[in-house]
């Protein structure tokens, strides 16, 4: 097996055991103090001119007390931020299989691009004239996007898939709204991501779930009977939550058309597709994209994102601001809401979008081609659906038959192992991989969700899949005790959720003697 | 394909061990009417030389804001950010990691996201900081919603001085819930007397310092007002640079500071990715919107961090939430904690008098210019010129000679004739003396 | 002498006179886990049957608790608000949530008996 024990050069055993340090040191996780624990005051990391002495022009608004932030060296602070990065799992350092996440590979090429100084160091309210190349390459990524979706328009200022969700029910909203017919009810699967009924909760729509079948996609039926002229519109992630190509999309999409309501369409998992089917040909009617999933934007430890949105014709009128529209063989971006975009939604972020991870997204785009692309979507089905053979006979499966780009295990196998779906996760931390998503989706029970991506070649798919058949033998074996005490070579243990919940610490406060004293 | 490492011969034996003749039986649950084959209308694949020729070639269409005199402001600024910064945060760990819901193995995020919520709170003089959100126009949107259910009241009242980007995003945002904001016209000169609009419905006032002229204000009277109303008042800072010179919103009385952190650490990127910053008083912390990261202990009692108080999210609440947010900025959120480590007290102070010193030079140089009336009278590193005649075209004239001069208020409040003429200047520690020579000049030469 | 009632969202309701006391069972806390943060109505407002009354949050995940019976609250159990542990400990007595006036006694009597509740809990296991 693998693990953390490799790079502690020690028996696991004797690693987790061992005495403590001095220092706080174990292998190479040496304790950090936080950066306000390290202050010598007055010092600085940056060398700056001496300022002139001119008087202020403040109109007395000066701050009057100290900020509190510590002083360090440039030195100290590469130090600090270096041992910190070395506390995190990370692709780079190894299969990242989070289910409905898609950790693929970011390639260091699209942070080159991204960070040249023609986008990098432009500001959103040049003028226009001196930003030429930043419109051609917002209305090439555009292009890009509407070839591979099959769909008319693209809203691209969302700044991640939960605003984009928002871009495209506030689009719905408008158009229903344009029509005269507002509607109030919002229909959601019991898979979908939680940010689906948050959104549309936000657009001041009620929400009804849709039961999923034995199969794991929509209740066709039920479907059919929740929709009524009071329905706005579905929500539905394709391929699903449980990884499944929702297969009667097409009588869903005429049933959400019949019943006089848009389709909308989570794209989180478009991953899967890419290339090979259209969701404009799915009937879909908006549809956010996450650059930082599909199209292999970093997720930098929680975002920037990015959240573009397909819409059908029907919808683009309503599409936010800013517009960047073709005219007079040249690119005009339009800012406000009159002409052409009178009846827009309005603005929804500052500025114009998520450059910087435009540039990234497109880069990765050109890299792979029209065939690469469609390969990369290819190589994610076909690793999930390996890994779901090579587990299936010890771990549970939800749904039996192929999978897209994720497979879903429950934790029926763990039945009276005194182990749970949490447990198994964090043994699998004690084995140096990041464990799949667990308890997603809510309609199975113990869920786990393992999403290999294209990025993985066999070995390291053979790697995790011994790995995981050998903890889950672990598990029939009787061993919950190791079990519950997992992960022991990690930088941390677990982590009491429960007091930081009841008695959140949410910054760093001085301790109160070093308070006093500086008072 | 660089970027794929299975072989022909890998994905053979592996089709052979799914029990599957060809990658197409996997797709079978494709409806067959959407099926397509062969390849979409696009070009085929590029390796990396061809890809940065492409792409770079787009970029040097482009006008570099480093490469010309430059003086753009309205909530994003050029500044200087040191080389550790981006070094550190193209470490793999920081930037190929995800949201850190595995605690265990992601305690570099959480404790580089509690050194961020610390500063943020400092800075802010306020108690408590999220992890951040998409940008400071959305911050200020989600300000207004979290007073709307604090206070379980309809109504914000926006200031003529608020960015209009933002006032932009809370009226989209406000559209679909409630009432919608009541918008006061923009004041460049200032002036604006908003505790008269207070009411039994307002759940907020929102206002900006350095307001978008800017211009500085003390809102304590005005946090006064709202208090005594049972309304918030809600700060939103722009340029988070001031905050090392200029008194933060919490001494004001700030219930909730939503501001544009993008300053520290992050370049410009053509308005994005930027960073929102949420801050607001313990009280009302289970009503914020976004993630945090606490403190806590482990099973072997060694401190440690975790997200916490997760119950207000969309991922355990849904359709409850205080927020549909997910992603939210985390990257740019370290590029900020770095940036700001870096400086420090010291640094911070230092770096922002040398933004208003800068701006006071290059105001006084502006002064002197024929025609040109300075009309923002207390600033930090921005503030309003009057011009003799619309703004717009002698802003692209300059630009046509290699100076970035500013902002004409025509391109973000196009219908208000009254500010045809006026221009928006800012000038940060990047410029330099030799900068401003060549603004005082190109501006009375295109004038003349 | 005091009438004890159950919900199928796993509330009791103990009725004293005009009032009654309602709280989340063992059997929810359980299913709940470590209890870290209870919301609570403010003094007066009027609830509906069925209506939501309150709020209680485990690390991971939050429940609604809703009113078995329509009334106005009279008194709030600020204790557990300060030291939600408590309901995890004594969810059937100091852990009790809100104190309501009853509007209309007689809908206690739709409610399930404890014999019925044990009943009901024995076949969700």
């Amino acid at each position: 097996m693998t693990g953390w024990s490799q790079a502690l050069g020690a028996h696991p055993g004797a690693a987790a055991g061992a005495a403590e340090t001095v220092s706080g040191n174990r292998g190479l996780q040496i304790e950090e103090k936080l950066l306000f624990e390290q202050d010598s005051p007055g010092h600085c990391g940056v060398d700056l001119p001496e300022p002139a002495g001119l008087a202020p022009r403040l109109g007395g608004t000066e701050r009057k007390g100290p900020i509190g932030l510590p002083g360090l060296s440039e030195p100290q602070i590469v130090r600090h931020f270096t041992r910190l990065s070395q506390k995190n799992y990370a692709i780079d350092s190894g299969i990242y299989p989070l289910g409905s996440c898609t950790m693929k590979h970011n390639p260091r090429l699209n942070e080159k691009l991204a960070r040249l100084p023609g986008f990098a160091d432009l500001h959103p309210l040049q003028p226009p004239a001196t930003v030429a190349g930043a419109l051609e390459l917002v209305d090439t990524l555009a292009h890009w996007l509407k070839t591979l979706t099959g769909m008319p328009a693209m809203a691209l200022s969302p700044a991640a898939g939960a605003h984009g969700e928002l871009c495209g029910m506030m689009t719905i909203r408008a158009a229903l709204t344009a029509r005269g017919d507002p509607r109030r009810r919002i229909l959601v699967p019991e898979s979908a991501h939680g940010t689906n009924p948050a959104t549309a909760a936000t657009c001041g729509y009620a929400i009804d779930n849709i039961p999923n079948n034995a199969r794991g996609r929509v209740d066709l039926a039920a479907l059919k009977a929740e929709l009524g002229g009071d329905v706005a519109a579905l929500m539905l992630t394709n391929p699903n939550t449980c990884g499944l190509f929702e297969d009667e999309i097409l009588d869903i999409a005429a049933a959400v058309h019949s019943a006089g309501a848009f389709f909308y369409c989570d794209g989180a998992n478009f991953n899967a597709i890419v290339g090979r089917v259209r969701p404009g040909d799915l009937g879909i009617d908006a549809l956010h994209l996450n650059l930082h999933k599909t199209f292999s934007t970093p997720h930098g430890g929680g975002g920037p994102g990015s959240g573009p949105v397909a819409l059908a014709a029907e919808l683009a009128p309503f599409a936010p601001l800013p517009w960047l529209v073709h005219d007079h063989g040249g690119l005009r971006l339009v800012e406000h809401r009159d002409g052409e975009a009178a009846q827009s939604i309005g603005r929804l972020k500052g500025f114009h979008g998520q450059i910087g991870m435009f540039v990234r997204a497109l880069a990765y785009m050109m890299s792979h081609g029209a065939d690469g692309l469609k390969q990369a979507a290819e190589d994610a089905v076909l690793n999930a659906n390996y890994l779901r053979v090579r587990l299936e006979g010890a771990l549970s499966l939800s749904y039996p038959g192929p999978c897209m780009h994720e497979v879903l295990f429950d934790d029926r196998f763990l039945k009276d192992t005194g182990a749970t779906t949490l447990d198994f996760a964090k043994a699998l931390i004690d084995e140096g991989f990041h464990p799949m998503t667990m308890y997603f989706p809510l309609i199975v029970h113990g869920a786990l969700l393992i999403e290999p991506t294209e990025s993985e070649s066999k070995a390291s798919l053979d790697q995790f899949a011994d790995t995981v058949l050998a903890l889950a033998a672990r598990a029939r074996g009787g061993d919950a005790t190791s079990f519950h005490a997992a992960p022991r070579l990690a930088p941390r243990r677990r982590l009491d959720e429960t007091t930081a919940a009841r008695k959140p610490v949410l910054r760093w406060r001085p301790e109160p003697a070093q308070r006093e004293a500086a008072e | 394909m660089r970027y794929l490492p299975l072989t022909a011969r890998d994905r053979g034996d592996m089709l052979a061990a799914i029990g599957v003749p060809s990658i197409d039986a996997l797709f079978a649950d494709v409806p067959a009417a959407a099926r397509r084959d062969g390849l979409v209308d696009l070009p085929r694949a590029m390796g990396e030389l061809e890809v940065e020729r492409r792409i770079a070639a787009m970029a040097a269409k482009n006008t570099a804001a480093g490469s010309v005199p430059f003086f753009l402001g309205g909530g994003a600024y050029r500044h200087h950010v040191p080389a550790a910064v981006d070094h550190l945060i193209q470490r793999g760990e920081f930037l190929t990691s995800y949201t850190p819901y595995q605690p265990e193995v992601a305690q570099g995020t959480l404790q580089a996201l509690f050194e961020f919520q610390t500063q943020v709170a400092l800075l802010t003089g306020m108690e408590v900081a999220n992890a951040s959100l998409y940008d400071g126009a959305t911050a200020c949107a989600e300000a207004v919603a979290m007073a709307r259910r604090v206070t379980r009241r309809d109504r914000a009242i926006l200031s003529g001085g608020l960015h209009p980007h933002y006032r932009e995003v809370c009226q989209t945002y406000g559209g679909f819930a409630g009432t919608g904001p009541v918008l006061m016209p923009p004041v460049p000169g200032g002036g604006e007397d908003l505790a008269r609009l207070i009411d039994r419905d307002t759940a907020c006032v929102v206002v900006q310092n350095p307001d978008f002229f800017g211009g500085l204000h003390d809102y304590s009277a005005l946090a006064d007002s709202c208090h005594a109303a049972g309304a918030l008042l809600v700060v939103i800072v722009a340029e988070v640079v001031s905050l090392g010179l200029v008194k933060p919103p919490g001494e004001m009385g700030a219930d909730i500071v939503a501001a544009e952190g993008q300053s520290f650490g992050n370049a410009l990127n053509f308005g994005g990715p930027h960073l929102g910053l949420f801050a607001t008083r313990d009280r009302y912390v289970r009503q914020m919107p976004g993630r945090l990261a606490g403190q806590t202990a482990d099973a072997d009692g060694r401190r440690g961090w975790v997200l916490t108080l997760s119950t207000r999210e969309q991922h355990i609440r849904r359709e409850k939430a205080t927020s549909n947010i997910c992603t939210n900025s985390g990257l740019c959120a370290l590029a900020f904690t770095i940036h700001l480590a870096l400086l420090g007290e010291a640094g911070l102070t230092r770096l922002a008098r040398l933004n208003h010193e800068a701006a006071i030079k290059t105001a006084d140089r502006l002064a002197a210019v024929p025609g040109v009336t300075v009309l923002t009278g207390s600033f930090f590193n921005e503030f309003t010129v009057q011009l003799p005649r619309a703004a717009g075209p002698v802003v692209d004239k300059l630009a046509a000679r290699g100076v970035l001069a500013g902002i004409p208020l025509s391109r973000l409040y196009p219908g208000e004739a009254g500010l045809a003429d006026l221009l928006l200047v800012a000038a940060t520690e990047t410029v330099t003396d030799d900068d401003i020579d060549r603004l005082a000049a190109g501006l009375t030469e295109g004038l003349r | 002498m005091s009438l004890l009632r159950f919900t199928k969202d796993h509330e009791w309701i103990r009725q004293e006179g005009d009032t009654a006391v309602i709280g989340i069972t063992d059997y929810a806390q359980e299913q709940l886990g470590d209890v870290v943060y209870v919301e609570l109505p403010e003094l007066g407002r009027q609830v509906e049957r069925g209506g939501e009354a309150a709020v209680v949050e485990s690390a991971k995940a939050a429940s609604e608790v809703y009113a078995p019976v329509a009334g106005e609250v009279v008194a709030v159990n600020d204790a557990i608000a300060a030291d939600p542990a408590t309901v995890n400990t004594d969810p059937m007595g100091n852990g009790w949530f809100i104190k309501l006036r009853l509007a209309e006694p007689a809908q206690l009597d739709g409610l399930m008996d404890e014999a019925a509740y044990r009943k009901f809990i024995a076949e969700l296991k």
